[in-house]
């Protein structure tokens, strides 16, 4: 117990992900592209207490340092999320995600019938709206259930 | 009007739009002055889906600047029936053509297609997205009968899959118009064009029947409400009778009532209606000719 506890609360090197909103931190890996086929550890831990919000989840990945346009992403399903960058078992920066203007190649549009879902050479691009995003190719806004349009890798 | 492609209502401004509409009046009353100005230009159209009057306006349009056309023909008799996708097909065509005149149906595609070329191309039609040189000429027959000052429009029918409800509703924001939308509750605006009229800050009133507001209408502009948008015959039947006029509905209308229908019709608008004032529907697709030319004529001229 001691030992995973250890394992799960210090990394050498990597992003701490933490205040995910409880429950996402799956979502969080997938928005990131991260499923653990290229080998780096990877530990989740989801709905432990949070003064702040109640539920919340962590996520810590090692050997990668995030960048800023990776995890602004994450402020489509985790607005509260905050970032520590992690070397030699240091945090040397801590971050908290910012609303980008746009999501490339992230979500999946909804409607059956855009362009971006048929089999031609084009990434999905939203723009991020105040409550939601809105698709550059045919204009579906989504508002509701975010989580559920992100893109399988 | 310095645009590369026209893909959308949504880009273009009122001096945008004045600028082609004063061109399309310049040429219609002068056409013979504009008939050897694109002589030397080619103009591909690709049609992913039946058009009568668009591909026959463009076509015309294209042949009264002096210019020709080369056609891709119908999907089945082309590449695409072999599996060739739409970026490629825009750029092996792009080299045959000086510009592009694209109908598909799948939202987007126009948007797409145009980040494959360098020539111009025109959005005939995307799905249910958008259909902007539609929209021109139905505001240069706004223009001629019932002008842009205090406009008081009502737009009726299947406001939610009717691409040229959607780029007039866009470009209407531009003018000082109120537009009362008209439709069943099925088929109401949707909510990306809701998004975008409120944050215009338009005047905007919805509907589920035409009779409160056609008294105050200067125009009428009626769309087609499609069978296979409702889940039975039976439903559509019911729904669509609603929306359809004859001389009694107008009855109550103004004298000067211009009302409009972006053709093909089937029952929404009575023939008894054809020999009175206010239609101006026919005019409405002759219109297709004139402002096509002025669209062509403004792309070619930038390609220059």
């Amino acid at each position: 117990m001691t030992d995973r506890k250890l394992r799960v609360s210090k990394i050498e090197n990597g992003t701490v992900i933490d205040h995910i909103t409880g429950g996402q931190a799956l979502n969080v890996l997938a928005i990131l592209g991260i499923d653990g086929t290229e080998g780096e550890t990877v530990s989740v831990v989801m709905n432990v207490p949070s003064d702040q919000l109640g539920h919340k989840d962590i996520v810590k990945v090692e050997g990668r340092e995030l960048s800023e346009e990776e995890l602004d992403v994450l402020s489509l399903i985790a607005p509260a999320a905050s970032i520590n960058i992690v070397r030699d078992f240091d945090v040397v920066e801590k971050k908290h995600v910012n609303h980008p203007d746009r999501v490339v190649g992230v979500l999946q549009c909804p409607n059956h019938n855009c362009i971006t879902t048929e089999d031609e050479p084009v990434e999905s691009a939203f723009t991020v709206l105040d409550d939601g995003v809105r698709c550059e190719y045919c204009d579906t806004i989504i508002r509701e259930d975010l989580p559920a349009h992100i893109l399988a890798n | 009007m310095r645009q590369d492609h026209i893909i959308s209502a949504k880009q273009l401004s009122r001096s945008d739009i004045e600028e082609v509409l004063d061109r399309a009046a310049d040429i219609a009353a002068d056409p013979g002055a504009f008939a050897d100005r694109h002589d030397d230009a080619l103009l591909g159209l690709l049609f992913f889906e039946p058009s009568t009057r668009t591909k026959m306006s463009f076509t015309a349009a294209m042949k009264r600047l002096g210019g020709e056309v080369v056609d891709m023909g119908t999907v089945e008799s082309s590449s695409v029936k072999k599996g060739e996708s739409l970026a490629d097909t825009v750029r092996v065509v792009e080299g045959y053509a000086d510009a592009l005149v694209l109908r598909h149906p799948s939202e987007g595609s126009a948007k797409m297609a145009s980040d494959y070329v360098d020539v111009p191309l025109i959005n005939a039609g995307d799905g249910a997205g958008q259909h902007p040189t539609q929209t021109l000429l139905d505001l240069y027959t706004i223009r001629e009968n019932a002008g842009f000052d205090d406009l008081k429009i009502g737009i009726m029918g299947d406001l939610k899959y009717g691409r040229t409800v959607h780029s007039l509703a866009h470009a209407l924001t531009e003018f000082d118009a109120r537009q009362h939308f008209v439709s069943p509750e099925s088929l109401e605006l949707p909510r990306s064009v809701r998004y975008d009229l409120h944050e215009a800050g338009a005047d905007v009133r919805e509907h589920t029947s035409l009779e409160p507001v056609l008294s105050e209408l200067d125009v009428l502009y009626v769309t087609r409400i499609q069978a296979e948008r409702f889940p039975d015959e039976s439903e559509y039947r019911e729904v669509a009778g609603e929306y359809q006029i004859d001389a009694g509905t107008l009855a109550d209308a103004k004298d000067d009532l211009t009302v409009m229908h972006p053709l093909p019709r089937v029952d929404e608008i009575d023939h008894e209606i054809d020999a009175t004032e206010h239609a101006k529907y026919f005019q409405q697709a002759h219109n297709g000719v004139p402002v096509r030319m002025a669209i062509l004529d403004m792309v070619l001229e930038g390609e220059r």
